[in-house]
Formats: structure tokens, C-alpha cells, sequence
């Protein structure tokens, strides 16, 4: 850096002795070839400081023009792989996408992805001032107009209640059994889901206020006359146990029930056929499950499902194991008993088995090894010196 | 919930006033029904479904198939120092009882004993079965059985102690290319003396042995002296050992002077070791080929005497070089062994039906074995026959003690 500077400061001084030169010297036009000395810097001289310039900023045109490539993009890709351009959906694109640019890269959000402008640029506010320079809304300088028109907003909402109720009173209409909102199976925006909702930073203090305001607003009788304005800040929790895929229930040349299902723990692949015969036995691999797994920990693991629905010996369990140790084999088989007995049994029991944790399938796998490192965790020997 | 299945070891109990849930059970094969009786007298019921009070094994037949008998204090002191399997023998020490329960293979064998005909030479009965399922304690019930007909007992507990874990191994005095194995030879004909007392001095050598060349035993000497002989001198009793093994096949059967005949019974626990692969080796490494007392045990297995029964069972759990999964004779026995032991009588031993495995569990209720609560219960039965899978061994081994 210091060598490039000085050779910089050489250069230059050169530059002015050569002009000075031409000065003394009359201006002739073949001007003797003075040697420059080309600068050579380091690029990250030239690298602008990008923290310090602050979030890219992309503009409205910049947007649309992006918006405008993505609809002519969607065309060719739909024209490219034969499909109809005019009925061509996101998960179309998708599919098209993981075909066309296969990827072996674990992180999903790594891989090749064509979505709307919208969802990939992030949401930015446009611009708040006027030419003159005199902010639109009323609330700019409060720092975060959105969040405090909304509470602005909230509490407006929360005075006309009142007068409404003062109204119904002097008419004598009033009634505390009104109805209620259901807000059963559903939950306040967190405070992300706000943020990315204001496009603006607030803090958790904020939020908190937020939240105290919106359930004053709830705590009111006519709360449902707001039911619309509530309902958008409340977000809807999924049925978990509708998620489950009851695999379907088969029948015998003989007439006897039986399903089938998977399993799978850390490498252990097991596949069962569950048949509602009447006997207690279970065969795996061939063998015998007292053959199979000595170990008594093992078979309280294949127990452990149908003990819970209480259908103990009722079953016939036929199944296949590979991969892994003993106790990754007993864990697959228990959660594909699991899933194979949940085509024989009831709602409710569905819902109570997935609380039990039978239904779901244990995450955890061997973690890597790292360089510079013994195994995943252990360290090398650390020496002082 | 799953973890509570562990039971806990109790003292004897003296039973005030217990409720039961009993099974009655009417005969083999037919309907179960739940019966609930209180006794409240302070008395345990004598005659419970799964106990009878027939002690001796003669008069077992298929009525009692899965009721426990006592096996009688005496008895078991005489005929059993160290022939019941040790598991067995610490249920005995906890229950102050030993039972055992009358099971269709052993009274398969007891039947093909009484119907024998003993001028011929001796038939030979083979156990063979899963892990667990009751092999050694069928033959037990078995040599029970032939102790109280007053026959000489012959009983090798393991055969596999002696070709595994043998601290010393001496060069044999009387042949080169030999092995003896004086402590578990000892050991042996120590348990021989106190089981078959009476017989000791009734019997007689019939030729002169010479131990070494001082010591020699005369022709007619009772056969205690022998054995005497055997236990004092360790040097030379693998050879006692074979001696007296001898002086038995030949005075089997009565044909020769002894007053009375006696039937001999050669029950062999463990048969396959005789024709396996030892795991004993000499100092310098290299395997043994022949021991004195496998060489010995051989020749009492073929069938050129008469005048007795070989009882022998099979067994996995002790054997070297074989794997888990084999129970069958051609695969623990071995060709070898197979061809030695042909023709045989194999009696199949498997796990226990819903009869027995019924009577087990009320044996344990009522010995108060099985302390928790749930497993008194119908569920707790389930989960109990679940794991277990109605194997004995293992259904032990899940009620046992911490």
C-alpha cells in the first residue's frame, strides 16, 4: 500500500515534471513519448465499503422491469418444456427449475430459484417526501409511521366502540352477550410477521404495546363489529394431525385387514404389513422378533405402539429392517407400526399418538466431522504453547 | 409406565387376606373364565389351579400338563447338588421351594422310559430346542423320575465345563497323548458319591487298576473305594473317572453277580460339547486332541450295553464355535457327533403355550414375585407375554431382580 502510494505520488510528479517540460519547451505536436508508469493497486482500494453505504436501495422502475423479465422468462421456460404459457404456475416453474439446473446442494435456499420480483427483493418503502421536501403522512417523524398510525388506528377504533355502546345504552339496546370472536386455533403475528406486514423495524416493546392494544380492543362487548381489521393480525395454526398420511387399509385373499407402512431412524429402513389376524407374532427379517432383538430394551420399542392404543395381541406384524445398529432398527419398526396402526384406529387416537411422539420421526443423525477437530465435537489436544 | 416393569425381590409373605384373579382352568384346551375369589381365611388356598400335589413323577400324566409339583427338600440335596441350572437353584433359595412344572416333552420321556424295554441296549433321548425353552429342566424332571424308580444316576450337569475354562490341564499318567482334568474329575465323582450313596457299596470292581506303583485298586472292591480313590488322589481321578464308567455299563442290567439288577441312567446336559471344538489348550499353545473324560463320556454314549436309558439334552448357550441361531441336532451335534449318537429319540422342547405360560404367572402372583401392581392386571399379562414371547428363560429373567 505504501510502495503503491509512493510510486502514485511518482507518477504524479513525473506527470507535472512532464508538463512543466512541455510548458518550457515549445508545444511541438509530436510530443516525445514520456514513459508512464502504469498505477498498480491493490483492487480493494477500488472496493466501495458496502456497510457503510447502508441496504441496496432498488427502485420503482428498476422493480417493474424485473417484474416485466420475470413474465417474459415465465414464457420461454413454459414454451421450453411444452407446457401451455397461459396456465403456467409457480409450482410449474419450480418443478421446471429443479429439472433444468439439478443442484446437489443440501441448503435449499442455495439452489437455483425463479420466483416473482416480489418475493425475492425485499419490500422497501417508496418514497415518503414530496418535490419540496415535506413528508406525506403526518406521523414521519415519529420515526416509525406505520406502526404508530396503526395504533393510532386501533385506538380510534376502540373510542368509536365506546360510543356505539353509549349509544345502544341510551337506546336501551344494550346486551353483554354479543358475539364473540373465535380465536380458538389461531395466534397473534409474531413480531417478524409484523415487521415484514409495516415494513419498518419495531421493537420488542413496541410490540408488546401492539399486542396489549389489540386484545383492550378484544376485551370490548362489539368486538365483532372490528372482526376484519382483528382477524388480519391474527394468523391460523394448522390441524397438526390432519398432516399425517393414513396409509390405506388392505384386504386379504382371506379377508383379513392388513396395511402396510415405512420407517426410518439414522440409516434404519424398515417396512412392515400389519395384519389384524388375532395372534401376537411378529417376524422380522424372517427371525423371530425374540431372535432378532435379544436386547429387552429393543422389543419395549416395538411395543411401545400397540401398548399405547391397547391393541397388543391383536396383531400380526411381518417385517423388513436394514441398515444401522439394533436400536435405530427398533426405533424405524416402532414408527412404522405407528403409522400402520393408525389406519385401524380412531380421530382421537390419531391426535393422542402424535402428542405421544409416536408419529414422529426422530431427526437425528450422525453429525460430520469437522476439519482441524477429532470428530464433531472433540478437539485435538490444546498445548499452551 | 414401561419402566415400572422391573419387579422387586420380597421375603416370604404369610398371605392374611389376598385377592385373586384366577383363571379357572377346567382341563386342557378348553374355555378360560375369570373367577374372583377372596380367601379370608388366613391359610393360602392348598389346591390352587396351578400347583398339584402330586410329588412324584411316575404318576404325572397329561391331566397335570402345566401344573407345578415340589420337587422334595431331600431329594433335591441327594440327587441335584449342582445339577439344576443356577438360576434355577437361586428361585429355590428365594421361594424356599423348588417347582417345577410338568411339561408334555418331559412327559413324553418319562412315558418312553416306563415302556423301555431294558435288555435291550439302551435307547438314546435327545432334547433339542430354542434357548430358553426348558430343555435341562425337562431332563431334571426326568431324572427325578428315575431317582425315585431307585435307578442309578449318571449325571453330567455341563459337559461343556469340561472342555472350556479348565485351569489345570496334566498330561495323563496312564496314556501319552492324553489330557486329565483333575479338578473338574474330582469335583464329578463328589457329586457321583453323594447322589448314588447307596449303590456304593452294593457294587463291586470287577478287575484289578493300577493307579501308579504303589497304589492300585483290587478286583472286588466296593465301588466307594474307587471313588474314594478318585477324590483323594487328583493325579489319577480322570481315569477313576473312566474306570467307574466302565464297571457301570459292564454291571448294568444285573447280568453279572451283584445282588439286584439296577438300571443306569446317563443324563448328559450339554451332549454336543462331547463332539465339538475345545477351547482348552496345552502350554505351548496347541489344542488338545483327546481329553480323558470327553474320551470316556464317548464310549458311554454308544448303545453296546444294556440296561439303562441315555438322557441327554443339547444346548446352545454354553457351546464355543457356534453360533445362536443353531438348535437343531444335525447343527449343534455336528456330523461327527450326529453319526456317533445315531439312532436317537429327539424330543422337541418349544416355548410355553397359553396354558403354561398362564400357570407361570400365577406361580409367580402367588409367590408374590411379581410385586407391581399393573402386572396384576390383564394389560400387564399382555405386555408381559409381548416381551417375553412365552419363552421361560426370558420370562424369568423379565420378573427377576434388580
Amino acid at each position: 500500500m505504501a510502495a503503491s502510494s509512493c510510486r502514485g505520488v511518482r507518477s504524479i510528479l513525473w506527470k507535472y515534471g512532464s508538463c512543466g517540460k512541455n510548458f518550457c519547451v515549445s508545444r511541438s505536436k509530436t510530443v516525445p513519448q514520456l514513459p508512464v508508469r502504469h498505477i498498480c493497486v491493490s483492487s480493494a482500494l477500488w472496493k466501495k465499503n458496502l456497510a457503510a453505504a447502508g441496504p441496496q436501495k432498488f427502485t420503482l422502475e428498476f422493480i417493474n422491469k424485473q417484474v416485466e423479465e420475470f413474465e417474459i422468462g415465465k414464457r420461454h421456460l413454459a414454451n421450453m418444456m411444452g407446457e401451455d404459457p397461459e396456465t403456467f404456475t409457480q409450482e410449474d416453474i419450480d418443478r421446471s427449475i429443479a429439472y433444468l439446473f439439478p443442484s446437489g446442494l443440501f441448503e435449499k435456499r442455495a439452489r437455483p430459484v425463479m420466483k416473482h420480483p416480489e418475493e425475492i427483493f425485499p419490500k422497501q418503502t417508496a418514497v415518503q417526501w414530496d418535490a419540496e421536501g415535506r413528508p406525506f403522512h403526518f406521523l414521519f417523524y415519529t420515526g416509525q409511521q406505520s406502526y404508530y398510525s396503526l395504533l393510532h388506528d386501533v385506538y380510534e377504533k376502540i373510542l368509536a366502540m365506546e360510543r356505539h355502546q353509549d349509544n345502544m345504552r341510551n337506546k336501551g339496546l344494550f346486551t353483554s352477550e354479543t358475539k364473540q370472536i373465535l380465536l380458538t386455533g389461531s395466534r397473534w403475528l409474531l413480531k417478524e410477521e409484523i415487521e415484514e406486514y409495516l415494513v419498518e423495524n419495531i421493537s420488542d416493546h413496541d410490540y408488546m404495546r401492539m399486542i396489549q392494544l389489540m386484545e383492550k380492543l378484544l376485551s370490548m362487548p362489539y368486538c365483532s363489529l372490528e372482526e376484519e381489521f382483528i382477524l388480519k393480525f391474527r394468523k391460523q395454526l394448522e390441524v397438526q394431525s390432519s398432516k399425517h398420511e393414513i396409509p390405506a387399509l388392505q384386504y386379504d385373499p382371506q379377508g383379513v385387514t392388513f396395511s402396510v407402512a415405512d420407517g426410518r431412524r439414522k440409516t434404519a429402513k424398515a417396512s412392515i404389513t400389519l395384519r389384524d389376524s388375532g395372534s401376537g407374532n411378529i417376524t422380522i427379517n424372517g427371525r423371530n422378533y425374540l431372535h432378532y432383538f435379544p436386547l429387552l430394551q429393543d422389543r419395549e420399542q416395538l411395543m411401545f405402539p400397540l401398548h399405547f392404543v391397547g391393541m397388543l395381541g391383536r396383531f400380526d406384524v411381518e417385517g423388513s429392517v436394514e441398515g444401522s445398529g439394533h436400536s435405530a432398527q427398533a426405533g424405524a419398526l416402532r414408527l412404522a407400526i405407528s403409522r400402520a396402526l393408525l389406519s385401524f384406529v380412531s380421530e382421537g387416537e390419531v391426535e393422542k399418538m402424535r402428542q405421544a411422539g409416536l408419529l414422529t420421526a426422530d431427526p437425528r443423525i450422525k453429525e460430520r466431522k469437522k476439519p482441524g477437530q477429532e470428530g464433531a465435537r472433540k478437539k485435538f489436544t490444546w498445548k499452551k504453547r | 409406565n414401561l419402566r415400572n416393569l422391573k419387579r422387586i425381590c420380597n421375603q416370604e409373605p404369610t398371605i392374611t387376606k389376598v385377592q385373586f384373579v384366577h383363571l379357572h382352568i377346567q382341563s386342557s384346551g378348553q374355555q378360560l373364565e375369570a373367577v374372583a375369589v377372596e380367601t379370608a381365611s388366613a391359610e393360602p388356598n392348598p389346591l390352587s389351579v396351578f400347583r398339584t400335589s402330586e410329588q412324584d413323577p411316575t404318576y404325572h400324566s397329561e391331566g397335570h400338563s402345566g401344573q407345578y409339583y415340589m420337587l422334595p427338600p431331600a431329594h433335591i440335596q441327594k440327587l441335584f447338588p449342582y445339577g439344576l441350572p443356577p438360576r434355577f437353584q437361586l428361585q429355590i433359595k428365594t421361594f424356599n421351594e423348588g417347582c417345577v412344572m410338568v411339561r408334555p416333552p418331559a412327559l413324553e420321556l418319562i412315558s418312553y422310559l416306563k415302556r423301555a424295554d431294558y435288555s435291550k441296549p439302551p435307547l438314546r433321548y435327545v432334547l433339542y430346542g430354542d434357548i430358553g425353552t426348558g430343555k435341562t429342566m425337562s431332563l431334571c424332571h426326568a431324572l427325578h423320575y428315575c431317582y425315585t424308580q431307585g435307578w442309578l444316576i449318571v449325571h453330567i450337569p455341563d459337559a461343556h465345563l469340561w472342555i472350556k475354562n479348565c485351569k489345570e490341564l496334566l498330561p495323563s499318567s496312564s496314556r501319552p497323548s492324553r489330557f486329565d482334568q483333575p479338578i473338574q474329575a474330582s469335583q464329578w465323582l463328589k457329586n457321583f458319591k453323594i447322589t448314588n450313596e447307596r449303590f456304593l457299596s452294593k457294587l463291586k470292581t470287577t478287575q484289578r487298576y493300577v493307579w501308579t506303583k504303589r497304589e492300585s485298586t483290587e478286583k472286588g472292591q466296593p465301588l466307594g473305594e474307587l471313588i474314594d480313590q478318585g477324590v483323594n488322589r487328583m493325579k489319577s481321578s480322570s481315569d477313576v473317572v473312566g474306570a467307574v464308567l466302565r464297571e457301570l455299563k459292564l454291571q448294568a442290567g444285573g447280568t453279572t453277580e451283584g445282588e439286584g439288577a439296577f438300571k443306569l441312567a446317563v443324563a448328559v446336559d450339554g451332549v454336543n460339547a462331547l463332539w465339538g471344538k475345545t477351547s482348552l489348550k496345552k502350554e505351548d499353545r496347541t489344542m488338545p486332541e483327546e481329553l480323558t473324560l470327553i474320551h470316556n463320556l464317548r464310549k458311554m454314549m454308544k448303545n453296546n450295553w444294556s440296561g439303562g436309558a441315555i438322557l441327554t439334552a443339547l444346548s446352545q448357550t454354553g457351546s464355543v464355535f457356534k453360533p445362536r441361531s443353531a438348535y437343531l441336532p444335525n447343527e449343534l451335534l455336528g456330523e461327527e457327533g450326529f453319526d456317533s449318537m445315531e439312532p436317537f429319540v429327539p424330543v422337541s422342547v418349544s416355548n410355553y403355550n397359553e396354558k403354561e405360560f398362564e400357570s407361570c404367572y400365577l406361580y409367580y402372583l402367588d409367590r408374590s414375585w411379581l410385586q407391581h401392581p399393573h402386572s396384576r392386571s390383564e394389560e400387564g399379562k399382555k405386555e408381559l407375554i409381548f416381551l417375553c414371547n412365552k419363552n421361560p428363560s426370558i420370562l424369568e429373567r423379565l420378573c427377576a431382580a434388580l
